[in-house]
């Protein structure tokens, strides 16, 4: 049953309408009562949750028998931007990441992020699927603040990643719709994979597959679920950031997630005027790429990977 | 005056961007300025000129006070501005949320951090700011509340408003919130322009930062006029949103003062013309902030009012 999460008023003849498809377990008999949301979109140019959602829901309407408890999906929680291949909000200057908790007095934006996390709030686990940007690839991997890290690992090695990647906490995420959701009580797991503007099936079905294992680890799917790998987890592993020290095209000689040994090649940056190569880009350290560059052209600072380092299996 | 390239950024395909930084005076880190960090904040820049150029005369006539060193930096972003984006050229990202910056991070990340590495240690710093919000202020200066800047020095650049404002998460990365962790009595300073040049309130914003100088003895010169200031919590504010969606007739603009009941703007249906709403001020005030747009969308930000007390 497609739902409005969240409406208002453009400016000519159209309103902005956030919505979620809801499915409801056809078994009343033993309701679980539990609901687990999956939402995406907050970027307009990532795109991978898309593939998701839509996957998930034809799973779901064609096996209502097999739901207990209730699944809501939300694809795209900044539709203008996912239809206008906009990053942020159009005519807003504020990363729409960056406003959650949101507010009903505030911008049009904060009254829209507010409602969202009001319709959330709640549920017995979030999912936020990202699809990094349009510079960089990243293997499926889970994100998860530190500070909520004990408590979201085990439900975040259900969903076949990778990798789960434990960062430390920084205050300006504190205004990110995970951050918000954990801080009221509602599990939020964010999900990045894949590359902006565009949609990896191979990765889509991964996490597809991830979600009705975690929903049967909840009790709220009764259906077959494929085996799903072990994932790496980075507490207690450095991740390494290798950024361009020369300006230029970027041309990659790694793969991604493929092993590294401290100072082998990663790839080059070339000043596309000489054919020069202007940098010999090294690994720093032992270990798996699990971001590697997608857009071409660098800068200096330009991310060009990231390296889990540490011994590992992959 | 000297005038150094603080930091120099080089592109595959333009040439390098060379931040430029303008310094007066010997001695001691006493005041510094920074104009546009946007590429759509010509004002800010603008400003910065007029006091480059205003700092020159001074100067040349040993007014620059013993033992003070000021930087003005005008432009920390023409790369964006050249080509009319308002953020980073290639990633969109925005220098002003990447202090303290990183010189080892990412390309604004490094941006950043060599503007940071140029701009810490002064006593008194001043950012020319804009707003996420479209619309024209009321010039006013504005202190992000950390607990480290002295709130009684925003009377001295003797602007009409002052504003304490207590910072959100996504201000623990702009330069005057790391500015002050970093020990620089630091402002917001806003114009009532950002894309346009207004020549009045870039005049009267040269005149605050220098008659701020002036106050706290780091020119030596007296700069006439100036308002005796009022000192307000943001959240004083009386925010008006737009109830619909349409064309907005404002009847007021900035500093106007109207009466409860007053008709401020009218939304007009976009397709037919009809009147929709007629927006009232719901008390006695002074229009601080107004959006300046012809559309807009059910709950815009339309004003933010001072609250008049008779």
């Amino acid at each position: 049953m497609i739902e409005e999460v969240a409406k208002a008023g453009l400016s000519v003849n159209e309103n902005i309408v956030i919505k979620k498809n809801r499915y409801v377990g056809s078994d009343n008999k033993e309701p679980s009562g539990k609901r687990v949301c999956i939402v995406t979109g907050i970027h307009g140019d990532e795109l991978e949750g898309q593939y998701v959602c839509a996957k998930l829901a034809n799973v779901l309407q064609n096996n209502l028998a097999l739901l207990n408890g209730t699944v809501d999906i939300y694809p795209a929680l900044n539709p203008l931007g996912i239809d206008s291949i906009t990053r942020g909000i159009p005519l807003f200057d504020l990363d729409m990441n960056r406003i959650f908790p949101g507010s009903t007095e505030g911008t049009m934006a904060e009254c829209l992020s507010a409602d969202i996390i009001s319709d959330i709030s709640g549920a017995d686990i979030c999912i936020d699927i990202h699809s990094s940007n349009i510079y960089l690839r990243e293997i499926p991997q889970v994100r998860i603040n530190e500070i909520t890290a004990n408590e979201l690992i085990p439900y975040a090695k259900m969903l076949g990643c990778d990798f789960i990647w434990v960062h430390a906490s920084a205050t300006v995420l504190e205004s990110t719709l995970a951050y918000s959701l954990n801080s009221i009580g509602t599990k939020t797991l964010v999900v990045e994979m894949g590359v902006g503007m565009r949609i990896t099936c191979e990765y889509g079905d991964r996490l597809t597959e991830g979600i009705l294992n975690l929903l049967k680890n909840l009790g709220m799917w009764k259906g077959e679920c494929k085996p799903v790998k072990e994932p790496i987890i980075s507490a207690d592993r450095a991740v390494e950031f290798v950024n361009s020290g020369a300006a230029g095209i970027f041309i990659p000689t790694a793969k991604h997630w493929s092993h590294v040994k401290c100072g082998d090649a990663v790839g080059s940056v070339i000043d596309p005027v000489t054919g020069n190569v202007e940098e010999y880009v090294t690994s720093p350290c032992d270990g798996i790429i699990f971001t590697l560059r997608e857009f071409p052209i660098v800068y200096g600072g330009s991310l060009i990977a990231r390296i889990l380092g540490g011994e590992t299996n992959a | 005056m000297r005038k150094k390239t603080l930091y120099s950024l080089r592109s595959p395909y333009r040439e390098s961007m060379d931040i430029i930084g303008f310094q007066f005076g010997q001695g001691e880190k006493a005041m510094c300025v920074v104009g546009a960090m946007r590429g759509n904040e010509v004002q800010q820049m603008y400003v910065c000129s007029q006091l480059v150029s205003r700092l020159k005369d001074l100067e040349s006539e040993g007014l620059i006070s013993d033992n003070c060193e000021i930087m003005i930096i005008p432009s920390a972003n023409y790369y964006s501005m050249n080509i009319g984006k308002r953020f980073w050229t290639m990633d969109n990202t925005d220098i002003n949320r990447m202090f303290p910056g990183y010189d080892l991070g990412e390309t604004t990340q490094r941006i950043a951090a060599g503007i940071f590495e140029s701009v810490k240690g002064y006593k008194y710093g001043v950012q020319l700011a804009s707003f996420y919000q479209q619309g024209d202020f009321l010039p006013h200066v504005k202190l992000m509340e950390t607990g480290f800047t002295d709130h009684e020095l925003m009377k001295y650049f003797g602007l009409p408003f002052a504003f304490i404002r207590k910072p959100r998460p996504y201000d623990t990365t702009t330069l005057n919130y790391n500015w002050q962790i970093w020990e620089t009595q630091a402002f917001s300073l806003y114009t009532n322009a950002t894309d346009n040049i207004d020549e009045p309130s870039a005049k009267l914003a040269v005149d605050a930062i220098l008659r701020f100088m002036s106050a706290n003895g780091v020119i030596k010169t007296k700069i006439p006029g100036g308002y005796i200031t009022e000192m307000l919590d943001e959240k004083s504010l009386v925010q008006i949103h737009s109830p619909v969606a349409g064309i907005y007739k404002s009847f007021v603009k900035t500093g106007d003062e109207f009466r409860k009941g007053d008709v401020l703007c009218e939304i007009t249906d976009p397709l037919d013309g009809s009147v929709i709403r007629q927006i009232t001020a719901p008390t006695d005030g002074i229009v601080f902030f107004r959006y300046n747009r012809p559309l807009e969308f059910e709950k815009t930000v339309l004003y933010k009012i001072i609250p008049f007390r008779r």
